[in-house]
């Protein structure tokens, strides 16, 4: 019988744990600076006009908010489909979701043009809106994965575990599936208005939200000494690289079926061919470097075995990721709109133009201090509640390690941290 | 036993409640007479507002000069949308579009606003419900309960709406905006609501161009159906199936 898993906080008490959530909490402020500041004066001082509405704020939000669903995955692989090697992994990945939800939702909210009227937003509902239909997603997913994490550090409530996880599971893919809608059910703009793009933000869910997951996974076990198995970081990246290959796969489909279609032919060749930035954030940014590179990487019979590639490759498809929703977001807004189709205009409202624009810096801040906001939840909630297993071996965690391998391994559980 | 102290009472109170609802029956029978003596035309603002009418516009391109923005000059000074800060950032409610078919060099020139649609995809998206469609037809945005998201601005296919991005100054008392919230054409209901044309329209008269009629689409008599059913129309982007109350003629 293998031994059993146990779960403890992290000691938390080096210089360096308390720089990184000093660090962390630092930037929050910083984005919240940022807000008091953006909202004082006006959107005027932000990059946002009225021709690029939604900025890089919405950016970092859609990203976090994609990526918080994804990073439940890990825990659903284990309670739902119930792979016993992902089981031990499932608190962490349940954990991050709700992080990377809470920095996502807070730069939405602070980009508002009136944060104050929250309490609008929580009482007044259009049910024909998607964004009225996702505050329920949103706030429910928060609900939810508490309830299912619960389930999952209560010993008590271990019998519930397969259904809430599978509630979750379940709502996370409704979720992600109202935020690729967002963008899905706009008509008014080419890039949109394709229902592709709501099984197409899943799957960038899958992808973004794992290579975060390993991120995290790895840095914690590796600054807080504790052992985690070759096994379960291969497992990981494997899968992560089907992600890739996934996100691959839809992006082919979304730009050839508008090729396809002639109507279409000016949005495609602004993203593909001649949009400037656009265009090299498209192929440079989120093909090369966060597609084909990491794949490549992850892939490799020698390098893919390193956890520093392992880790390259995660940060790249982030950064992939992050270019992929600013080409959306931002390109799709960037070419104009089609007033008259086929005709040439122009007005003193940019109409018949590509329209410009540039981040400024609060917005840049006000965007990473979501992602900080996540990692310091994650920092303290692994330092103040069980989320972690003590030790994530290979022999205790995968089910078909072979035992003589076990003992000769050297896999004596020793105590981490003392 | 009748007289009864108690009994008393009741009855003095009742008497008293029958003679408070008799004089508000009277007085809500008598008030409308008297005080609102404008019924026969006008649009009492007491009464909610009634889908017995839509109403829209028609822009007659071969009537609307090139240059010509006396439009978006009697917009601006209606709703108080001075010019102020980055250019890319200025409320325009009213623009001047110049198009050219580039195949055959044919061009012309047509003021573009809300288009008031019959299915307004702002309001669609919208999740407080801010942005709303009154059922006169004409579509609007509710500042006090809107929070500043956006998502109508990405949804609008005519690029209709403004973002307040700036702090106010000088507003208007008819058409008041609020900072951080979107605002856009509202076919100057102030107005409509008093039995006047938009500022658009008396601009474009004033002017000496008649290229706007505005009027109700569902009265077989008024000037603008008249003119609907005798000339061919054109909504913008008809294609959408969004049923815009602005129509145009000659493009």
């Amino acid at each position: 019988m293998k031994p059993k898993i146990h779960y403890r906080e992290i000691e938390g008490h080096s210089a360096a744990y308390w720089i990184m959530v000093a660090v962390f909490g630092a930037l929050v402020v910083a984005g919240l600076l940022s807000s008091y500041y953006m909202e004082h004066n006006g959107h005027w001082v932000t990059g946002m006009t009225n021709q690029v509405v939604w900025g890089m704020p919405h950016v970092f939000a859609v990203f976090l908010i994609v990526a918080a669903s994804g990073a439940l995955n890990v825990a659903s692989i284990g309670s739902v489909f119930g792979k016993t090697a992902y089981k031990p992994l499932a608190p962490l990945s349940g954990l991050l979701a709700v992080s990377l939800l809470a920095g996502g939702l807070m730069v939405l909210v602070l980009d508002l043009g009136r944060p104050d009227r929250l309490i609008i937003a929580m009482t007044h509902y259009n049910f024909k809106s998607i964004f009225a239909w996702n505050i329920f997603l949103y706030t429910g997913f928060m609900a939810v994965v508490a309830v299912y994490l619960w389930m999952l550090m209560e010993r008590r409530m271990k019998r519930f575990t397969r259904p809430a996880g599978m509630v979750a599971f379940v709502w996370r893919i409704i979720l992600t599936t109202g935020t690729g809608s967002i963008f899905g059910f706009l008509i008014a703009r080419e890039a949109y208005d394709f229902a592709l793009l709501a099984p197409m933000f899943v799957i960038m869910s899958f992808s973004f939200g794992l290579a975060i997951f390993l991120l995290v996974l790895m840095a914690a076990y590796r600054w807080s000494g504790r052992p985690l198995g070759d096994g379960v970081v291969m497992r990981l990246k494997n899968l992560l690289g089907v992600f890739i290959a996934a996100v691959l796969y839809f992006v082919l489909v979304y730009h050839i079926t508008k090729l396809y279609m002639t109507a279409h032919h000016g949005i495609e060749r602004f993203i593909l061919l001649d949009g400037g930035i656009y265009t090299a954030l498209f192929w440079g940014v989120q093909i090369v470097l966060g597609s084909l590179v990491p794949l490549a990487l992850l892939y490799h019979p020698r390098l893919g075995k390193s956890r520093t590639v392992v880790g390259t490759a995660a940060v790249l498809v982030i950064i992939g990721g992050l270019a992929q929703v600013y080409v959306l977001i931002i390109g799709g807004q960037a070419y104009p709109l089609q007033l008259f189709p086929g005709m040439e205009v122009s007005s003193s409202f940019y109409d018949g133009i590509v329209n410009s624009y540039t981040p400024s810096f609060p917005e840049i801040v006000l965007g990473v201090s979501g992602m900080a906001l996540a990692m310091a939840i994650v920092s303290i909630g692994i330092k103040v509640l069980r989320f972690l297993p003590e030790s994530l071996e290979d022999s205790l965690v995968d089910p078909h390690h072979p035992l003589e391998v076990l003992a000769s391994d050297d896999a004596a559980p020793e105590p981490a941290e003392s | 036993m009748s007289g009864s102290p108690t009994d008393q009472d009741t009855d003095t109170s009742r008497r008293r409640f029958l003679g408070t609802v008799a004089g508000s029956v009277a007085a809500l029978t008598v008030a409308p007479g008297v005080l609102l003596v404008r019924t026969a035309e006008a649009k009492p603002n007491a009464q909610p507002v009634s889908n017995a009418v839509r109403w829209g516009l028609l822009v007659d391109t071969d009537k609307c000069t090139k240059g010509c923005d006396a439009c978006v000059s009697a917009c601006d000074k209606e709703h108080g949308l001075y010019k102020k800060g980055p250019a890319e950032d200025q409320a325009q409610w009213i623009r001047k579009v110049e198009v050219k078919n580039p195949k055959t060099g044919y061009e012309f020139s047509l003021p573009v606003m809300c288009q008031h649609c019959e299915k307004p995809p702002c309001v669609d998206v919208c999740p407080t419900g801010a942005s709303f469609r009154r059922a006169d037809g004409i579509v609007l945005v509710d500042r006090h309960i809107c929070i500043g998201c956006r998502y109508c601005m990405m949804a609008c296919p005519y690029k209709a709406r403004s973002f307040v991005a700036e702090n106010l100054h000088h507003q208007v008392a008819d058409s008041p905006r609020g900072k951080g919230t979107v605002g856009g054409c509202n076919m100057c209901v102030h107005r409509v609501d008093e039995n006047e044309n938009p500022a658009c329209v008396d601009a474009c008269d004033a002017d000496g161009h008649k290229a706007l009629i505005f009027g109700d689409l569902k009265d077989p008599n008024s000037e603008i159906s008249k003119q609907l059913a005798k000339y061919k129309t054109t909504q913008i982007r008809e294609d959408l199936g969004l049923d815009p109350g602005v129509y145009y003629r000659g493009i």
